[in-house]
């Protein structure tokens, strides 16, 4: 999309624009246009009011005519404001292109030059200069010109700070082209759009500001006029005739106005990125909107709802909004998990392991995700159905996580003890003292060594391996039913991995909490988990007992990502990865997700949704082929 | 924390010298006769001789700058022929009602600013983010000389609720609360600009901070929303626009010529417009240096607050 379709597609900038394009007409024209002398006195009519014969706006306290005054001063405002802004693009531009080019002295030096500038307050700079030069519109506007100048010259060197450092600027100075030709051929290009996004965000200040020395009477003298002089004029009677004051200053209000809209919506359209909503930020919980998906309930048939189970989650699909449209990032996800027991979700990024598991407490980032479909029911209630205040007791209470990364996922501001003690759920009575206690004994309960002097202590102090135990603690905060792990190991270094998992195994053992761990290593899930779910493109495309999965996959996906992963003890197993890549979300076929990289696919496969079938044995696998395969391999 | 302080502090060293040396160039690189363009227009013969022999003109411009930081450095800032009495005496009297205004405009922005970025950011792309979004556009498109025209004809000449000018008397019987009356509108005036560019900043920084990790983690562990947001983002968010507070500082201590020029506040803003208008350049000197000295002091702290929100800096 061109930069000016995506200008036109903001209501607030096409609004700025049309207010922009109007004043620059209405300047351009005004010589053209049948107004009064702006300058012919009329002391006879003097501080008329608007609507007066002749004076649509009123005259000022020497009888001129204030509509003719207010649009040549406004042509006598926009032609300094556009002067100024282009001599400091100009200058600040050139600082900044040779400060980057020539780097070393050359950069240090305008740099501090730059650094000078700004350590003064911007308008008593332009004071100083306009000191030393004397008032006058010429002096004032450049006075604001030179100390708009670093703004440019900082954007500009750090842009191109990034390309002279290009292969295509080194092959130039090989080729022994001047190193005028390279800047301005090479480097310039790159450097115009910020240019000029500096240049539309910072005009509108430098008319004001112009317009402000005018009005301190350091501007615009006698017989010129700016808007800001006339609003100098203007004070001197404005508690008699108001209108003199108020029409040039609405109006030097109106066009900074349309000339800010104008320039941050250019900001945004040639440097999307830059407004950060691309995608929202997350809400404090997924959002839910049942019934809106077409999908059915393939697959919840055979979830085959379990007595005692602490974890019951039926069809769960949660769909991500693209550009194109609503896609379902995972569908029909069903599982069950009893007491004290451990389930391992694997599969490649993108299979949907981690939306499913964030998704269990509302934790998928919307935007872009919403749950459309589903149930997840932690003894009884469903999850899906609590108020926000309900779901926020339920989380780390009843279900807690812990993150992959402990260096982004804690709160790098914070001491460790006070991010444990907020995970806590204090009980009648207990005080700060009794909850630092406990947060000690969280500490030592995850294996982190002196919790005294690592409770005061910031996570950027810590180990890789200690911060995840943090992260640990904070999720056996509570004794919580369900604790969800997802990928805590992928972070970590080999050893610290080890050291981790065997947390995880002695936190299975002692505590008894139902576990979900989500990995990409099946290895390491068939080792610490009792059950195993495969997710390939959104779906469970395999589930049973971990070692039985492990052991003799049904699904020729599970068995190829099992084939490829390492196994210790057999160094010399050789490693089949899967060729292709998995379907984007929104290109996943109607058929079987895996059949286009799939040895066994066969015409059925792509014809329609595959059901999750019940495979005797505790197993379920969702391959209408697998029966034969399961013969083939025998 | 000692030694990171003492590291910004030599930091701003080079600044300052930097600064003396522009402020210097102002009066040295002054078009036609200087000790004319210093005395103004109340200058006899005499008396412009013998400030040419006092500044020494005859002598080159770094030996010249020496002597003037040397007597800068004593607090020797020249004298102001047109008031009749030394700069730093001056300069010293009209900073404390500058310091007052700026100080209640910064306050006041800070207030606004934060409590608009934090409710644009957690409603982003909400109806209640878009109206605040162009409050803060409108704001920063304020023209604030216009502004406090616009709100002295109101509420004081129309309404009556506040003077139209002047500080009050601290001192002179009025007490704080007359000083407070008097300076409810300059401070509004002035914050209104500081306040939209603080409240935008405030968002970015925000909803940069609102997409983290740790947000996450705050929100699995089942902290209250409330706590997140003013907690663990807020605080986040801090470290970013503290640093920024000391600029808006920049844009404070420049609007406050205007805002001072409108209600006659008698600080060095006022002052400056004056001294310009008397060509009274010695004067001017010293106000801007005042000035400049101030805010890359100011630019210190703000720098040393930040360092102490964020354990990560070296300290």
């Amino acid at each position: 999309m061109s930069v000016l379709a995506r200008l036109l597609r903001q209501p607030f900038a096409v609004a700025g624009l049309a207010l922009v394009l109007g004043f620059v007409a209405l300047a351009l024209a005004a010589p053209f246009l049948p107004l009064l002398d702006p300058n012919a006195t009329e002391p006879a009519n003097r501080l008329a009011a608007p609507g007066a014969a002749g004076h649509l706006l009123g005259t000022d306290q020497l009888g001129r005519d204030i509509l003719a005054r207010l649009i040549f001063g406004l042509r006598v405002s926009l032609a300094v404001g556009v002067a100024a802004t282009l001599a400091a693009a100009l200058v600040g531009g050139i600082i900044g292109l040779v400060a980057a080019f020539y780097g070393r002295w050359v950069d240090g030096a305008l740099m501090r030059l730059v650094d000078v500038l700004m350590a003064f307050p911007y308008l008593l700079l332009a004071l100083a200069v306009v000191a030393a030069l004397g008032p006058g519109l010429t002096n004032a506007a450049l006075a604001i010109a030179i100390v708009n100048v670093p703004f440019f010259a900082r954007a500009v060197r750090g842009q191109a700070l990034g390309i002279v450092r290009r292969d295509y600027v080194a092959a130039a100075r090989l080729a022994g082209f001047s190193d005028l030709r390279i800047l301005v051929s090479e480097v310039l290009p790159n450097v115009a759009p910020l240019l000029i996004v500096t240049a539309a965000t910072t005009i509108g200040w430098m008319i004001l500001e112009t317009a402000g020395l005018s009005f301190l009477g350091l501007g615009a003298q006698p017989p010129q006029a700016d808007l800001g002089s006339m609003l100098g004029d203007g004070r001197k009677v404005v508690a008699a005739a108001p209108h003199v004051a108020a029409a040039p200053g609405v109006v030097v209000f109106v066009l900074v106005v349309g000339l800010n809209l104008l320039g941050d919506g250019l900001r945004d359209a040639l440097d999307p990125r830059m407004k950060g909503a691309e995608t929202g930020v997350p809400q404090p919980a997924t959002r839910v909107e049942r019934g809106r998906a077409a999908s059915g309930t393939l697959g919840h048939e055979a979830s085959g709802a379990l007595a005692n189970s602490v974890l019951d989650v039926r069809a769960l699909s949660t769909a991500f909004a693209t550009p194109r449209g609503s896609f379902p990032a995972i569908r029909d996800v069903s599982f069950a998990l009893r007491a004290g027991e451990a389930l391992g979700i694997v599969g490649e990024s993108g299979s949907g392991k981690s939306v499913t598991a964030l998704s269990l407490a509302r934790l998928a980032p919307t935007p872009p995700g919403t749950i459309v479909s589903g149930e997840v029911r932690i003894g009884g209630d469903d999850v899906l159905d609590l108020s926000l205040d309900a779901l926020r007791r339920l989380r780390g209470d009843r279900i807690a996580y812990v993150f992959q990364d402990p260096l982004t996922t804690l709160n790098p501001l914070m001491r460790i003890d006070a991010q444990i003690v907020e995970a806590i759920r204090p009980g009648p009575g207990e005080g700060a003292k009794a909850l630092r206690a406990r947060a000690r004994a969280l500490m030592a309960d995850v294996g982190l060594p002196d919790p005294g002097r690592i409770a005061r202590a910031y996570p950027h102090e810590l180990s890789g391996g200690q911060r995840q135990r943090v992260g640990v603690a904070m999720a056996l905060a509570n004794a919580p039913d369900v604790l969800i792990a997802d990928e805590p190991t992928t972070a970590l270094d080999a050893t610290t991995q080890g050291r981790i998992l065997e947390l995880f195994a002695r936190i299975r053992r002692e505590r008894g909490a139902a576990l979900i761990f989500v990995s990409h290593d099946v290895g390491v899930v068939a080792h610490l988990c009792d059950r195993i779910a495969v997710m390939y493109a959104g779906e469970i495309v395999e589930e049973g007992p971990a070692r039985a999965v492990a052991e003799r996959p049904l699904h020729p996906y599970a068995a190829r990502l099992i084939a490829c992963a390492p196994q210790l003890g057999q160094p010399d197993k050789p490693l089949a990865p899967i060729p292709g890549a998995p379907p984007a979300i929104d290109a996943r076929p109607d058929g079987c997700a895996f059949a286009p990289r799939c040895d066994h696919a066969i015409d059925a496969c792509r014809a329609g949704p595959i059901p999750l079938e019940d495979a005797g044995d505790d197993r379920r696998v969702r391959c209408i082929r697998w029966r034969e395969l399961l013969g083939e391999a025998a | 924390m000692r030694s990171y302080a003492l590291r910004r502090l030599a930091l701003a060293v080079p600044v300052l010298f930097g600064v003396t040396v522009v402020v210097f160039l102002v009066i040295a690189l002054v078009p036609g006769d200087p000790a004319l363009a210093i005395l103004g227009s109340y200058a006899t013969p005499e008396s412009v001789a013998r400030l040419n022999a006092e500044l020494g003109l005859d002598r080159s411009l770094p030996v010249r700058y020496l002597a003037w930081v040397g007597n800068a450095l004593t607090g020797d800032l020249g004298r102001s022929y047109a008031l009749d009495r030394p700069v730093l005496d001056e300069v010293l009297e009209r900073l404390g009602p500058t310091l007052i205004l700026a100080a209640a405009a910064l306050g006041l922005s800070a207030l606004f600013g934060l409590a608009a970025g934090v409710a644009s950011a957690v409603r982003q792309n909400g109806w209640v983010d878009r109206a605040i979004g162009l409050a803060l556009l409108l704001g920063v498109s304020t023209p604030s000389f216009f502004l406090g025209l616009l709100l002295v004809l109101w509420l004081s000449v129309g309404l009556g609720w506040f003077p139209t000018g002047g500080m009050g008397a601290l001192f002179g019987g009025g007490g704080i609360a007359d000083l407070l009356r008097h300076l409810v509108l300059p401070a509004v005036t002035l914050a209104v600009v500081a306040t939209a560019i603080l409240g935008r900043l405030t968002r970015a920084a925000m909803l940069d901070v609102l997409r983290q990790d740790f947000v996450r983690t705050a929100r699995a562990k089942g902290v209250e929303e409330d706590w997140v947001i003013s907690v663990h983002a807020l605080k986040s968010a801090l470290v970013a626009v503290v640093p920024v507070i000391g600029l808006q500082a920049g844009y404070v201590l420049g609007g406050a010529v205007y805002v001072e020029t409108v209600f006659q506040w008698p600080g060095v803003g006022r002052m400056l417009v004056e001294a310009i208008g008397r060509r009274d350049i010695l004067l001017v000197q010293g106000g801007v240096l005042a000035v400049a000295a101030l805010y890359v002091a100011i630019n210190v702290v703000t720098d040393l607050a930040q360092a102490a929100l964020d354990p990560r800096i070296e300290v």
